[in-house]
């Protein structure tokens, strides 16, 4: 990977004094990734090139990784600009990246007419213009395209960035900003990333427009380094655009909507053991847990790793031993009878038959209201018609969704199941009720014929 | 000398020195025995510590629960002569189903306190073992009250030293009959159809001098076994008691009651029964015949043993069917569900008592055949056989021959009494799987090997499962793992056909199928005659494209098919196929992954060369480097070409095919014993049929040990190869069922990859010296042994599919080849 550093400020060779790097010599250093080169390809009065090369050595960086992953042995990291690259930056232009310089210290203070080249840099062309320009850099990017045989661009830019900087503020937006496009780290990242974020980016992370996404993906999307850093920029709102996609304003009530809802109709069936069939990270279960009107609460999910998270959530290793006794966590599959489920008052499938293929409904129905056997059953699940209501989707609402169903197809599911097990149903919606198009979650109660 | 039943709960019953222990080490193994004195040890360091007595019981309670449950002969060594403490070993005995046994030493107090006095650890007075031989006396009398099946006392040293053992079976241990047997559904009085099926069975029917039929006779010395209910609602119940009783008697039948004869039973001895259900009719029909007769029916009836167990335990016959662990035991509520099944206390519309689907929990190893509720069609589930289809309602009289399972039957003359519930409604087989078919650390027997299913693995092939993969039933088989041949040592190799044919040479095999490699997605298709259930899954068991595509090339893949399903007498076909080209389903991961690596590789090195180039005019030197990026240079070159040969264009199934190699298993059958000379031929049948849609497989027989022969496999490999092919798959000439001389599987099919194919595994670089020798250190043996274990895991789901075994016996083996993908191994082999 390679990037090359050009200024045109007479005498522009004056370039190597900054950069403590001769341009007489190929200059070469060991890096724990493999050996960086720092090396002119041109050198006159008039335009000098110092040119930054890191010959990867895939052997070394594999010795880091999970050995069971295949796309550590055919991956792009030596071709592609990334932390590795803003590592060794760091190492081979210490001083310069400082702003400090021995024999030119005028010059180091002083904006120069610089040009960086990147020819191949993760991102797209929007999100590289986003970065670079609010720092007064003119970004040119192209993106680099796929073979003519698949056709289409890859996920690839050739960068190059212009303008009059001061080369340590350069050198110190491409050290933060490299990774930030890339959006992956080649090492774990520790609290002391912060430290160094915050270094990097002084005099300019902090007015930065982009400073949520660039403090976010820098620190590895760990939510807690990126606040505590934000924080310390003194910045308020973390409301990151990037990483909603449906509208904002309307998600989070929705959810809370459609949890009370569900809430709701478990009290007028006057349910105490409850199951939560399909339960994620127990978005429910805490609303669940904090009702002492449920006696039992089980939640279930396929996944192990679901949950652990709602284990954590639920803090239960933490719950006093009467409050932990009323949650159980247990692994199930909706398409398997499983004993376990008989008996309870009331189960609850919010969001959860929409993530089933249609062909495996009719064993979620005979599992669930066949054979667990509940005296009430609550499903939710989005209503297709609300979703022209939301701008820019297309599709369905979540990418795992196997189908979402108009208000008619719903209805004439839940009648068929009700009818086949014995249920009478009653349906409900959540949400702002629009006039044609419905709410944008439906609710069916099925209640056991006694 | 004691009778004891082999399977019993014995509680041992005597006063302090009794010699209860000594009489239990005399007669019994030492795992046997459930000694208290030991239980307060574990529980409390002291054997003699009575207030650890209500813990160490609780203890001795739980083991002797789970020894009887495995069907073990459990000895209670305690004094037991108090109430309580025999009620909680009676309890335990019930639970399990088995009897109760009580053994009395009585020993007279003189003698016991004398060997009290002998033992320091023992403390008590006299005045406790008086107490306790006080107990024991009053406890005499009440043994048999309080549920022992059967008391044995033994009085003083002589006669307790002279006891000996006898172990008895249960009357339903009937195991040492092998048949073959010919077991009969519900007659109820349908005499004439009886006569009729017993001389389609083979029976010679005797008939008395009244010309009545008394016993009928097989000429083979087949065991014809009734199911119950011979009797009510039909014309003649008292002919059929009278032969059943007549062949019963004769030794050349078997028979258990059903509820109809249990209730005639208690009327004849003058209970109060309500007369309904076809009873007025055997009533009357009986009032014609002898009070002999009569007299015998009802000792008949009441010798009936609720169930049999045949047929080396692989067999069991009861009236309304009888869960596994009632099998071979004895208790009421065991004659109870053999009489009458399980309810679960509703009644339906018809007011008739809702039976609890017992049969579809079924998971034991014994065939389960039974009578009682009438069903259209006879039909296995879970190993399990209603054989009632409601001959007196008008429907036949069936029988099952076991042990060919074939089923043989008659139709009614008539309807001889109208059913209160149609019979037209058919009992849906309800095969649903339980999670606890499937979940937690699981132990497999799979005919070729045994393997465990940890835990963790199961829980991620749960989700896998049930979020994205087809319906069990319809997901019979996958594919398993492959394993590469062993790792070459030839210069600039990794893999080359030497090493692959020496592996095969090694593992006995002498005639090999080398076959060219397809370089796309492995898809498993069924299709059938009617198109009911076809499909085609990945080799994690999901659906290929989505229905929009996959029906459409189902059905074109069935219209190619047709012929093969006459020719082979099958009304579907399995077939083992790879979809080409490899970016039809991998487009995705082709772009991300393996062509934008290429993309950035070609662009980034030329940048590099570029300022090597512009340096190097500077008159630096950078030879050394400017080599090294220039050979990486050609290196991303040859990992593009590699892969862009597996891109080709397609539009919806316009560009894609499918290359089959292997016909696993069509209706009833396996085709894993059929060489792969006959799969090829099929598979080329196929592409002659429709040459658009599928690819055929190039081939080379070899017969190994003849080195030229091997040298064609090599120079075949490498013509192969250099055309961009993926490489080739070395496969037992014998078949998928191949197996070495001590007739273990050996592996179905090593690869060998091509050089220039490994590049998109192992990396753009991995031809380098430096880095081929550190790959020559790869580690085969794991990904063997998984190749294995999923080849026989699958081989033995079809044969089980075969053989027509439960869906959760064919399920939990395909489930436990997606667990096996979740054991971590190497990804590149």
């Amino acid at each position: 990977m390679l990037l090359t550093l050009t200024t045109t400020h007479a005498p522009a060779t004056d370039l190597g004094y900054l950069l403590v790097k001769h341009p007489g010599r190929v200059h070469s250093f060991d890096v724990p990734t493999g050996t960086a080169y720092v090396m002119y390809p041109e050198a006159t009065d008039d335009r000098c090139t110092a040119a930054l090369l890191l010959d990867v050595d895939p052997q070394r960086l594999r010795d880091q990784r999970d050995p069971f992953d295949l796309g550590q042995y055919v991956n792009d990291r030596p071709y592609a600009a990334s932390s590795l690259l803003a590592a060794a930056l760091a190492k081979v232009f210490r001083s310069a990246l400082r702003g400090a310089s021995k024999d030119r210290p005028e010059l180091a203070a002083e904006r120069i007419p610089l040009e960086i080249r990147v020819p191949v840099l993760r991102g797209t062309v929007e999100l590289a213009t986003r970065l670079f320009a609010p720092l007064g850099w003119e970004v040119a990017a192209e993106p680099i395209p796929l073979e003519p045989e698949i056709g289409g661009d890859s996920r690839y830019l050739d960068l190059l960035l212009t303008g009059t900087v001061r080369l340590a503020d350069a050198l110190n937006h491409l050290y933060v900003l490299l990774p930030v496009l890339d959006d992956a780290k080649h090492y774990w990242v520790a609290p002391d990333e912060i430290e160094k974020l915050l270094r990097s980016g002084e005099g300019w992370l902090a007015a930065h427009p982009e400073k949520v996404l660039i403090a976010r993906r820098y620190l590895a999307h760990k939510r807690a380094f990126a606040d505590s850093a934000l924080k310390r920029l003194e910045v308020d709102d973390v409301v990151s655009a990037e990483e909603d996609q449906l509208p904002v304003a309307r998600k989070a009530p929705l959810a809370e909507q459609r949890r009370d809802a569900v809430l709701a109709a478990l009290a007028d069936v006057d349910a105490a053991r409850v199951l939560d069939l399909g339960c994620g990270g127990g978005a429910l279960l805490t609303a669940l847990v904090k009702d002492r009107r449920f006696t039992e609460i089980v939640g279930c999910d396929v996944s192990a790793k679901a949950l652990d998270v709602a284990a954590r959530r639920l803090r239960l290793d933490r719950l006093p031993e009467r409050q932990r006794d009323r949650v159980k966590l247990w692994q199930s599959a909706l398409t398997y009878r499983d004993d376990r489920l008989r008996g309870y008052d009331a189960a609850v499938l919010m969001e959860v038959i929409e993530h089933v293929d249609p062909p495996r409904l009719p064993a979620l129905e005979a599992s669930v209201f066949g054979h667990a056997k509940p005296r009430a059953v609550v499903v939710t699940t989005p209503n297709a018609e609300y979703n022209v209501h939301y701008e820019g989707l297309t599709g369905m609402r979540h990418s795992d969704h196997r189908f979402e169903w108009t208000r008619a197809e719903f209805q004439a599911w839940a009648s068929k199941t009700a009818d086949t097990y014995g249920y009478r149903v009653s349906f409900r919606a959540v949400g702002e009720e629009h006039e044609t198009t419905g709410a944008p979650t439906q609710l069916a109660l099925f209640e056991g014929e006694a | 000398m004691i009778d004891v039943p082999e399977l019993a709960l014995v509680a041992l019953v005597g006063i302090s020195g009794s010699g209860k222990s000594t009489f239990a080490r005399s007669h019994f193994l030492p795992t046997q025995v459930l000694s208290s004195d030991y239980f307060r040890g574990l529980v409390a360091d002291d054997e003699n510590d009575q207030a650890a007595s209500a813990e160490a019981f609780d203890v001795l309670h739980y083991v002797a629960g789970k020894r009887l449950a495995a069907g073990r002969l459990t000895v209670v060594d305690a004094t037991n002569l108090q109430p309580h403490a025999r009620a909680g070993l009676v309890k335990v005995a019930r639970e399990h189903d088995v009897l109760p046994v009580a053994i009395v030493l009585d020993v007279p107090e003189a003698l016991a306190w004398e060997r009290t006095q002998g033992r320091p650890d023992r403390t008590f007075g006299r005045q406790v073992l008086t107490r306790m031989h006080r107990d024991l006396r009053r406890s005499l009398g009440s043994l048999a009250r309080e549920g022992f099946r059967k008391v044995h006392v033994l009085r003083g040293a002589d006669e307790i030293a002279s006891a000996e053992i006898r172990y008895e079976k249960l009357f339903n241990d009937k195991r040492e009959l092998t048949g073959p047997f010919d077991i009969v559904g519900d007659v109820h009085g349908c005499m004439s159809e009886l006569l009729v099926l017993l001389g389609r069975l083979g029976y010679a029917v005797e008939r008395d001098d009244a010309g009545r039929a008394v016993n009928a006779v097989h000429p083979e010395g087949r065991t014809a076994v009734f199911v119950g209910d011979l009797v009510d609602r039909g014309p003649d119940s008292p002919g059929v008691l009278r032969l059943v009783m007549g062949m019963v008697a004769a030794g050349s039948a078997l028979c258990v009651p059903g509820n109809h004869e249990q209730k005639l039973a208690r009327k004849l001895n003058g209970r109060n029964v309500q007369l309904t259900h076809g009873l007025p009719e055997t009533l009357s029909q009986l009032e014609r015949e002898p009070e002999a007769f009569v007299a015998e029916a009802k000792a008949f009836i009441e010798g009936l043993v609720s169930h049999y167990v045949l047929d080396g335990g692989n067999l069991v016959v009861a009236h309304a069917g009888l869960k596994e662990a009632y099998q071979g035991r004895a208790s009421g509520r065991v004659r109870s569900f053999a009489l009458y099944g399980e309810t679960t206390g509703e009644t339906d519309e018809y007011g008739l008592p809702v039976r609890y689907p017992w049969a579809r929990d079924y998971r034991g190893s014994a065939a389960v055949v039974y009578g009682h509720t009438p069903t259209v069609s006879p039909e296995w589930i879970n190993n399990t056989i209603c054989l009632d289809t409601g001959c007196v309602f008008g429907g036949s009289l069936t029988a099952l021959r076991w042990p060919s399972r074939e089923l043989v039957a008659v139709p009614a003359a008539r309807e001889y009494y109208a059913p209160v519930r149609p019979l037209s409604a058919p009992e849906r087989p309800d095969e649903g799987l339980d999670i606890a078919d499937v979940t937690g650390r699981r132990h497999i027997d799979y005919t070729y090997g045994r393997t465990t299913v940890a835990a963790e693995n199961a829980a991620a092939a749960l989700e896998v499962m049930s979020r994205f993969a087809l319906d069990p039933a319809t997901l019979v088989w996958l594919p398993p793992t492959m394993a590469p041949c062993s790792t070459s040592t030839i210069e600039g190799y990794l893999e080359h056909p030497s090493s692959a044919l020496a592996d095969l040479r090694a593992a006995g095999v002498d005639k090999v199928v080398c076959e060219e490699k397809h370089m796309g997605s492995r898809a498993v298709v069924r299709v059938s005659r009617t198109g009911v259930g076809d499909a085609i899954w990945t080799r994690t068991g999901r659906p290929f494209f989505g229905p929009e595509l996959d029906r459409p090339l189902l059905d074109r893949v069935r219209a190619a098919a047709t012929p093969l399903f006459a020719e082979l007498a099958t009304d579907w076909l399995l077939l083992d196929t790879e979809l080409l080209p490899w970016s039809a389903k991998a487009g995705g991961l082709i772009r991300e992954r393996y062509a934008g690596v290429g993309a950035a590789g070609r662009h980034a090195l030329p940048a590099a060369l570029a300022v090597l180039d512009q340096v190097a005019a500077r008159g630096l030197d950078v030879t050394a480097l400017r080599d090294r990026i220039e050979l990486r240079a050609s290196e991303i070159d040859g990992y593009s070409a590699t892969y862009r040969a597996y891109v080709k264009p397609t539009d919806g199934l316009a560009g894609v095919t499918l290359a089959p190699f292997a016909l696993l298993a069509g209706a009833n059958t396996t085709y894993g014993k059929k060489d792969h000379g006959w799969h090829l031929a099929h598979a080329d049948r196929l592409v002659a049929a429709d040459p658009e849609l599928f690819t055929p497989t190039r081939r080379l027989v070899v017969e190994l040990g003849d080195p030229a022969a091997e040298a064609d496999a090599t120079d075949w490999w490498l013509a192969l190869t250099a055309a961009g092919g993926e490489g080739m798959v070395v496969k037992p000439y014998a078949g998928l069922a191949a197996t070495d001389d001590r007739g273990r599987l050996v592996q179905p099919g090593v690869k060998c990859r091509g050089r220039e194919y490994l590049r998109i595994i192992y990396g753009p670089e991995y031809t380098r010296p430096e880095q081929l020798a550190g790959l020559r250190k790869r580690n085969l043996g794991r990904k063997r042994s998984l190749a294995l274990r999923e080849h026989g895991l699958g081989l033995a789901a079809l044969d089980r599919l075969a053989e027509g075994a439960p869906l959760w016996r064919v399920h939990e083996l395909v489930f436990a080849i997606l667990a096996a993908e979740s054991e971590p191994v190497d990804p590149r082999l």
